[in-house]
């Protein structure tokens, strides 16, 4: 009976969400008290839907993009001919995390205008960090004797790559990617200072117009969108394990 | 002899190329928000000076491009960054015309790659020299001079952020001691509210899973949504309690920034303490209790100080994040840096977002270099006194 508890909560959470976004009237009075001169309780200036739907896609874009770019770097420098690379890209990884979203935002604004631009700049920036340092650690921790053996095994160093290396390290790289994405969830409504259209408007309006209510319902859709997306990439990565004899752990 | 290249040299030297010879190394603007004109470096300096930082950058990136001695590299790193510091001031002269005071000349692209190639240069020559944690935050307090040496000298002057700053100065130093108190008062609170919890949770079993997974989502309401929730509840507390309110606590400004700061840093400090709690080994704690160590002797001192480097790595995390989330707090009236970066991104003043950019992005590094140093230090010292 426990165990069936946190499964059936995240689909209480599913639930609750889709219903939310889809036909948001239904939850107008709960809402209500929280507004005051009878301001509008439900966001009225675009539909959530459109806005958690194009939120989803802005993330999926960075981050894509941001995996692409992390794991080709990070194999680059765990090969012989890009070995010299390793430490100043560790040093790199450091140095980029100082960098606040809202600076890289609104630095990105002249080069490449307002919307959804800057934002994706800022998300894939973002993106890449965690995923790089883990695609490090997980390509620089191989069980020696494994990369041995496939050498023994006469692999090319393609093989090894594709066939030991990568799948090995899948379930740490798959961690990165999901920090990544929970980050960028949250990141992303900060896009809607550049006039990206993420469910940061919701926020933003009403952070303007002193209404709570937008406020409260924009957060917690990112919210129950971030748990519910950790939830679904957690499990993604055990099976990984799993399947690779879990000496992820 | 044959000659071999440095690959990370060749990646520099083409930056270093593209950004000297075709894009613009400065850009003037009639005032200080209508498109800007683009100068090479040889029409931004006059005739002694262009020619003279282009030989320097040429020198130095074919130092770069070789296999060169690191004391080379070095110097051909210092000696590029020294030149375009102290030209771009000079570029900012000449291309103002004289008495004109709405005319802007700001760094351009090619001025940026050109800070970034021979930064790249130098950072791969200090990693290279494996410094200690000591001569990290030597080098680091040398450069903090340098740069603070070239802005109290005026050379600078001529540039635009810096006239953005000469007509907002005391607001720039009023918004930045904000921006500190904020991000270090937050951390402040998080560490003395954090660490007993952290210590409560390596005790108390049943309240690890729990407490983490509340904190964990936390984390993931943005951040400006929880500014903009804990308005509400200081509002009420203000009104309602007193006393509250001549404290400061307000519906809006610092008081719900400091708040929603302080809930973001908890998650890093108390799962660090619990994982560096659980990380001490099981021997030291035995021998501990076999002195007969009473509890509190145990924890403050075996388990706490075996720890501590690893607690030290969460508060590390929490004060970057914390610089740069405090620059949100400036759209709830919590000040910071970040209200010249949105008055800059509302205005479309670019120079007006730098002011308030790259403070921030300033204390950021410094403050992580110097806790990196700091953990690796207490880190080396467990491991000379457990060896």
């Amino acid at each position: 009976m426990r165990a069936w508890l946190p499964l059936l909560l995240r689909l209480a959470l599913v639930v609750l969400l889709v219903a939310f976004i889809t036909s948001p009237g239904w939850f107008e009075p709960l809402l209500k008290p929280l507004t005051e001169n009878n301001a509008p309780a439900i966001y009225n200036q675009g539909s959530l839907l459109t806005l958690t739907l194009l939120h989803l896609r802005t993330v999926l874009i960075a981050t894509v993009a941001a995996t692409i770019v992390a794991v080709a770097l990070a194999i680059l420098v765990t090969r012989p001919a890009g070995a010299e690379f390793l430490p100043l890209s560790r040093s790199l990884v450091n140095i980029g995390q100082t960098f606040p979203p809202v600076a890289v935002l609104a630095l990105a604004v002249p080069a490449v205008g307002f919307g959804e631009k800057p934002t994706l700049i800022a998300l894939f920036l973002y993106g890449l960090l965690p995923i790089f340092e883990n695609a490090l650690t997980g390509l620089t921790t191989l069980p020696a004797n494994v990369v041995e053996a496939a050498r023994g095994a006469g692999m090319t160093g393609w093989q090894r790559l594709t066939k030991v290396e990568l799948p090995l390290s899948a379930p740490i790289i798959l961690g990165g990617i999901r920090l990544s994405v929970v980050i960028s969830l949250a990141t992303a409504t900060i896009g809607s200072t550049v006039a990206a259209r993420t469910l940061g408007e919701v926020i933003i309006a009403g952070l303007l117009s002193n209404n709570l209510a937008f406020i409260l319902q924009g957060g917690l859709i990112v919210a129950a969108l971030a748990v519910l997306i950790y939830d679904g990439l957690s499990a993604v990565e055990r099976y990984a394990a799993r399947r690779m004899g879990s000496e992820a752990q | 002899m044959t000659i071999r290249f440095d690959k990370l040299g060749v990646v520099i030297a083409a930056l270093a190329a593209y950004a000297a010879f075709l894009a613009p190394f400065a850009t003037f603007r009639a005032n200080r928000i209508v498109p800007g004109q683009a100068r090479s470096i040889l029409e931004a300096l006059p005739i002694t000076t262009g020619p003279l930082l282009l030989a320097i950058l040429v020198i130095a990136a074919f130092v770069a491009l070789f296999r060169t001695p690191l004391v080379l590299r070095l110097a051909a790193g210092i000696v590029a960054l020294a030149a375009l510091a102290l030209l771009i001031g000079d570029a900012g002269t000449f291309l103002t015309p004289a008495g004109n005071t709405f005319a802007r000349v700001s760094p351009a692209s090619g001025f940026w790659i050109l800070i970034f190639a021979f930064t790249l240069l130098l950072a791969d020559v200090l990693t290279r020299l494996d410094l200690s944690p000591w001569a990290r935050v030597g080098v680091l307090v040398v450069a903090a001079l340098a740069i603070g040496l070239l802005l109290v000298s005026g050379r600078w002057d001529s540039l635009s952020i810096l006239k953005e700053y000469s007509n907002r100065a005391d607001s720039f130093w009023a918004e930045g001691s904000k921006h500190v108190t904020l991000a270090l008062g937050s951390l402040l609170a998080a560490v003395i509210v954090g660490l007993p919890l952290g210590i409560l949770c390596h005790r108390v079993e049943s309240l690890r899973a729990g407490v983490l997974n509340v904190l964990n989502i936390i984390q993931t309401i943005p951040s400006i949504a929880l500014f903009g929730l804990l308005i509400a509840p200081l509002g009420w507390i203000a009104l309602h309690v007193p006393g509250a309110a001549a404290l400061g606590i307000r519906g809006i400004g610092t008081a719900p920034a400091f708040v929603a700061l302080f809930l973001y840093s908890l998650l890093p400090v108390v799962a660090n303490t619990v994982v560096g709690l659980a990380g001490v080994p099981r021997a030291a704690n035995d021998a501990a209790r076999g002195m007969g160590m009473t509890d509190r002797q145990r924890l403050f001192g075996v388990e706490f100080p075996l720890a501590f480097p690893v607690i030290l790595t969460g508060i590390r995390i929490v004060l970057v994040q914390n610089i740069g989330l405090a620059t949100i707090a400036a759209l709830i009236g919590g000040g910071g840096f970040g209200v010249f970066v949105f008055q800059g991104v509302g205005q479309t003043a670019m120079d007006l977002v730098l002011l308030g950019a790259v403070p921030t992005v300033a204390l950021a590094f410094a403050a992580a270099i110097i806790l990196d140093a700091v953990i690796e230090m207490t880190a080396t010292r467990r491991k000379v006194q457990t060896a």
